[in-house]
């Protein structure tokens, strides 16, 4: 119905306009251009850079998710002030590990596919149905993702209708499980976990599980050459996420520099 | 024996089809917006609370519209559709109200000229900017046409009426009370015979405060609260 001079491609006007229900945007985008998507080939994978430690932590009122900040190829650190936790949309967060640029755009597709949905349906997903979108992405995004070499992600927020934080971590290949109270996954993920099984208690409050996550960050910093700690001399700092009924909000870095002093003093480090 | 056809010129079939888009449209019920310095008002006769008329099309981007709700809900999806691609393969920067208006007004017009029935509808495309000068508004007409307004702009039934009285209480710097204001008693004056209550309102607000996603809903009771401590 649709011909004529669009300032847009007519191929996407004629798709905009067409009476199909599907409220998915990475759907509309497959069958438009699929070549928009986020992809990678496994086997360059080892030669580009890759983000390493990321967790997430359920407390009493939501959920914390943290990431240290470096990104490495091979030997060398890549970047010192890489973000690896972002906001899937205003209850949710998401984190990655893995090669850092399928990641990112993968990422970027979560954000615009909750978006849209929500726009187009006047509602937003379910946590449960945010999570399991995620998983259908990754298995259709990264067919070959192999080994946790690709994207790992974690994903969490506040579940409205449950009134309580939840997360949910991922395989390679798109498999889901729910976390009842932490994970930590990258290369420094498994020195993370053991410091959060020490750390993590059910009712730990706001001040209690930041600390908790940055502390695991701290340890997994120590014992994994790929996992940058926090930088006092450069002022950088991991990115603390918290997700709570009130939403999406980043630990600010002044917050975060009392937390880091506080451990290393305590460690007799400073 | 097939009776002869008739002919009809060109002129008479689109006089034609205009009038019955016209018609159809005037008889629903109405739409005003008001720039204001908040943002962009919007407030639409709607006694339904989910059958929307605005809703949000992107970050700082709205969509309104009278006349046939299965007509516009089309539009409304291809919006959000549009700006979203556009949003995705360059960035949220480059999506604008004046794209959206653009492929509204080819659609509408290819749908004039060759479907059977016109569509009986007319569409507003909103755009809050950073200051009330970067505000743009554009009114996409059942045959296409585009229009682009500033200050007020009413569409539906009674829109003559409304933009008389929209027009002469307006003027640039309004709060958003005072707008609601102008925009409901608007409304209410253009059919006495309609009572104005909160509860057949549908009030959204482009916030030219809000970091990303301007679009806004106002309740039912905001609503009720600001036209009341007005009279």
């Amino acid at each position: 119905m649709t011909q004529g001079p669009f300032d847009v491609s007519p191929d996407w006007a004629r798709a905009a306009f067409s009476p199909d229900p599907n409220p998915s945007f990475a759907d509309l985008v497959r069958r438009l251009d699929p070549g928009m998507l986020p992809r990678s080939d496994p086997s360059t994978a080892l030669s580009l850079p890759h983000g390493t430690t990321i967790l997430a932590l359920r407390f009493a009122d939501g959920i914390v998710m943290a990431g240290d900040r470096r990104a490495t190829v091979g030997m060398s650190i890549e970047d010192r002030r890489m973000e690896k936790v972002f906001p899937a949309d205003d209850y949710s967060a998401v984190a990655i590990a893995g090669t850092a640029g399928p990641a990112i755009d993968i990422v970027r597709l979560l954000q615009v596919e909750l978006e849209h949905y929500e726009k187009l349906e006047g509602d937003r997903l379910s946590l449960e149905g945010k999570a399991n979108r995620l998983a259908q992405m990754i298995k259709q995004n990264f067919p070959l993702a192999l080994q946790g070499l690709v994207v790992v992600p974690l994903f969490g927020g506040f579940d409205l209708r449950r009134a309580e934080g939840r997360i949910f971590r991922y395989d390679a290949v798109g498999g889901r499980y729910e976390d009842i109270d932490y994970h930590a996954t990258g290369s420094g993920g498994i020195h993370a976990k053991a410091s959060l099984k020490k750390s993590y208690r059910k009712d730990l409050a706001r001040d209690g599980a930041v600390r908790a996550a940055v502390e695991a960050l701290v340890d997994a910093s120590d014992e994994d050459a790929a996992t940058g700690g926090p930088d006092l001399e450069r002022n950088i700092f991991p990115i603390v996420a918290l997700v709570t009924k009130d939403g999406y909000e980043v630990v600010p870095d002044v917050e975060l520099r009392v937390v880091v002093e506080t451990i290393l003093t305590e460690r007799g480090r400073t | 024996m097939s009776p002869m056809p008739y002919y009809v010129s060109p002129e008479q079939m689109m006089k034609d089809r205009a009038d019955y888009a016209r018609k159809g449209i005037a008889r629903g019920k109405s739409i005003v917006s008001v720039e204001c310095e908040p943002g962009i008002l919007i407030v639409a006769e709607n006694p339904s609370e989910t059958l929307h008329k605005i809703s949000e099309i992107y970050d700082r981007i709205a969509f309104a519209a009278v006349g046939k709700y299965n007509e516009f809900e089309n539009f409304r999806i291809a919006g959000v559709r549009l700006a979203d691609l556009r949003g995705y393969s360059y960035s949220r920067e480059d999506v604008s109200a004046k794209a959206v208006a653009n492929a509204y007004a080819q659609a509408l017009g290819t749908i004039f000229t060759q479907e059977m029935k016109p569509f009986e509808i007319e569409i507003l495309v909103a755009q809050v900017g950073e200051t009330p000068e970067n505000d743009e508004m554009y009114r996409v007409l059942y045959d296409g046409s585009l229009q682009d307004e500033q200050g007020v702009v009413a569409m539906g039934g009674h829109a003559d009426a409304l933009m008389q009285s929209l027009s002469d209480g307006y003027q640039p710097g309004l709060g958003l009370a005072a707008a609601l204001r102008l925009g409901g008693q608007a409304l209410a004056a253009a059919d006495p015979e309609r009572p104005l209550r909160a509860q057949v309102l549908e009030v959204a607000l482009l916030d030219r405060a809000r970091p990303r996603r301007a679009f806004r809903r106002l309740s039912d009771a905001e609503v009720e609260e600001i036209l009341q401590g007005g009279s």
